[in-house]
């Protein structure tokens, strides 16, 4: 095995690029989760953003057409978990399960003839000054613009939680919808928003993985992205500061695994391949064991279903 | 104006008809997306849900299928709807039942060529443990630290997938296979083979276990205390507590009883049609499994029935692919619809829907 293969520089820019679709979906879906709704569907809206992104790219040429066509596919299936839980007030787990399978089903169905081509590709920034500096301008400042936008949502979804009266309804409907509903919030209107956001970051997401990362559409290739997401909203312990933490964290395993793979390690390819999967488990248990801790920072109202009888 | 309002004991006629209200549904916009890939709706949803049991050509052979692929489905729900009614919710079947597989067929494999009509049996047992670990894993940590069992059963449903690649290319590959991955073939070796009981009916061994497993799971619900304590922990978790019900045993029953049923599946699967343990022996009955239990309404009975119905759309996603050249994928998110349908009708079972304005109370 030589380790000297590995590059540094390029070891955290690949980081960036594995942790930013993880990234996008984790935030989205916190945003969902604070407001109370627990969509288990995150999978299925990325692989439909995955499968809509590379579709309308390589037919476009476009690939920025691509991820706004992808974040709207993402919203439009996330509509759908919303008008069955919401309206309809079926089981949260169950239509998230559902919407997954869904998603899946639909993605190998519109994808089938587009396995194995290759699509135009996001190109790289290349901002002044920034992307010139040494080894700093080659890790940070050389990427492309989708992996600045997820770093602007996650501000952005940190100051509209923290900072405006929407976020602070929107906290209050995930808390207590019963209190929300009484003081005359829509609580099921701000749950659809925030479903429809949730999906529409989901679509990016997913779109991220066929377009930049990969670039290429395969069946399945989310595996498990999507569940990985849900997991660091736990871990970050509904915080978006902390979802950034955590997707990087993530993306850090990942690309050091490959790396490994890549610099000759022979020993099972198979077990550095489920390390993720390993890794994402102990952070839960670490996470859950400080029970006082984590079952404080949980939406009170979290996967609960909300009907106004008054 | 449309109101719902909340009945205050589930309907007993709609529990019965929200099903079939959902295949319906289900076959008419199932039939609009057949229209909309270019096949003629009704010769789709003929195709699908008729010809695999009275085409006069191939539903010689399809037929013994529909219990051959019914079987697996029905006893994975079967565990799974255990742990449903508790509120326990465990979705990576499909890794307690690759698991389940290697155990048993590691076990067996252990032993070969020696003929003895104890192996099979051993087999089996191997299997259920091997189910019943996979599930332990989530159980314990549940119980131990509080950790969420979707997110973990699910992570290892990956790193089971990964265990399968690994052991048949390295582990338990066939030394006379010429270096191909996959295992030796398991269902033609006559101390482990698990043969069709009646020649022509698709009935082995593992359809058998999971008529049995419907049995005693209705029993263990209607007539039996854990059954009871069960569905009390689901609907009323406090009473469950103060009545003395503990939740780490619930966790840690429901979960080992829904890894050995998967196990098992797994093992009878890999001695019968499947035949060895290769890459792709994981086939995603374990999640399928998740449908069937909600279509069976998490009811023994259902579940059967609704693992017949499964199966069905199994074989006809399959003739329809052949004979009509439909993808294979559009099955899959058939399938989806149709819990996607049943998820959204169930709300006339626990709502009454009333029509007018709301009156003043």
């Amino acid at each position: 095995m030589d380790l000297s293969a590995i590059n540094p520089v390029l070891l955290v820019a690949s980081i960036m690029i594995s942790a930013t679709p993880i990234l996008l979906a984790a935030i989205g879906e916190m945003v969902v989760e604070k407001s109370g709704v627990l969509n288990l569907g995150v999978e299925g809206m990325m692989i439909t953003g995955a499968v809509i992104g590379f579709i309308v790219a390589i037919n476009t040429g476009a690939p920025l057409l691509g991820f706004a066509t992808a974040a709207i596919a993402g919203a439009v299936l996330s509509l759908a978990f919303g008008v069955l839980t919401q309206i309809f007030l079926s089981n949260q787990v169950a239509t998230g399960l559902g919407l997954t399978l869904v998603g899946l089903g639909l993605s190998s169905l519109l994808g089938k003839p587009y396995e194995g081509q290759k699509t135009v590709t996001l190109p790289k920034l290349d901002i002044p000054i920034l992307s010139d500096l040494p080894v700093v301008g080659r890790m940070l400042f050389s990427h492309d613009i989708m992996v600045y936008l997820s770093l602007g949502i996650v501000v952005a979804v940190w100051a509209f939680l923290k900072h405006t009266r929407a976020g602070l309804i929107l906290r209050a409907v995930g808390e207590s919808h019963e209190s929300a509903h009484a003081l005359g919030y829509k609580v099921i209107r701000v749950r659809m928003l925030a479903i429809m956001f949730g999906g529409a970051c989901a679509g990016l997401g997913g779109a991220y993985l066929s377009l930049v990362r990969v670039p290429q559409w395969t069946e399945g290739m989310t595996a498990g992205a999507g569940w990985i997401a849900l997991a660091i909203v736990v871990f970050a312990s509904w915080r978006a500061g902390r979802v950034l933490v955590g997707a990087y964290l993530f993306g850090g395993i990942t690309v050091l695994q490959l790396n490994l793979q890549a610099a000759g390690l022979t020993w099972g390819v198979q077990y550095l391949s489920m390390s993720p999967y390993l890794i994402t488990i102990l952070v839960l248990v670490f996470i859950s064991s400080n029970r006082s801790r984590s079952s404080h920072d949980a939406p009170a109202n979290l996967g609960q279903t909300f009907h106004a009888t008054r | 104006m449309i109101r719902l309002e909340k009945r205050p004991q589930p309907s007993k006629a709609w529990t019965v008809a929200t099903p079939i209200l959902a295949v319906i549904l289900t076959m008419i916009f199932g039939g609009i997306m057949f229209g909309l890939i270019g096949t003629s709706p009704v010769e789709a949803i003929r195709t699908i849900f008729w010809d695999p049991l009275f085409h006069p050509q191939f539903s010689g052979f399809s037929r013994p299928q529909l219990l051959v692929k019914a079987g697996p489905l029905i006893l994975i729900a079967i565990g799974l709807s255990i742990g449903f009614r508790a509120g326990i919710w465990n979705i990576g079947a499909e890794g307690q039942y690759i698991m389940g597989a290697i155990c048993g067929a590691g076990a067996g494999l252990a032993l070969y060529p020696m003929e003895s009509a104890l192996i099979l049996p051993l087999m089996v047992v191997a299997g259920a443990l091997g189910g019943w670990a996979w599930a332990m894993i989530p159980a314990l940590l549940k119980v131990k630290f509080g950790t969420n069992e979707i997110l973990v059963s699910l992570m290892l449903v990956y790193v089971a997938e990964n265990i399968l690649a690994s052991v048949s290319s390295g582990l338990l590959r066939n030394p006379e296979g010429m270096g191909f991955p996959g295992s030796r073939n398991l269902s033609q070796w006559s101390s482990s083979q698990n043969l069709e009981l009646i020649p022509n009916t698709g009935m082995h061994l593992g359809v058998l276990a999971a008529f049995i497993a419907v049995i005693l799971a209705y029993v263990l619900l209607t007539r039996h205390i854990q059954g009871y304590n069960i569905r009390l922990t689901g609907e009323a978790p406090r009473a469950a507590k103060f009545s003395g019900v503990s939740p780490a045993r619930t966790v840690l029953f429901c979960l080992g009883l829904a890894g050995v049923l998967a196990g098992m599946a797994g093992l009878f699967e890999v001695t019968g049609p499947a035949g060895q343990i290769s890459i792709d022996f994981g086939s995603g009955y374990g999640f399928t499994a998740i449908i069937v239990a909600f279509l069976g309404r998490l009811h023994p009975v259902g579940i059967l029935l609704a693992g017949l119905l499964m199966a069905l759309t199994y074989i006809g996603g399959e003739l329809a692919q052949l004979m009509l050249g439909v993808p294979g994928a559009s099955i899959q998110l058939f399938q989806g619809m149709l819990l996607f349908f049943l998820l959204g009708v169930d709300v006339l079972t626990n709502y009454r829907v009333r029509f007018g304005a709301a009156e003043v109370a």
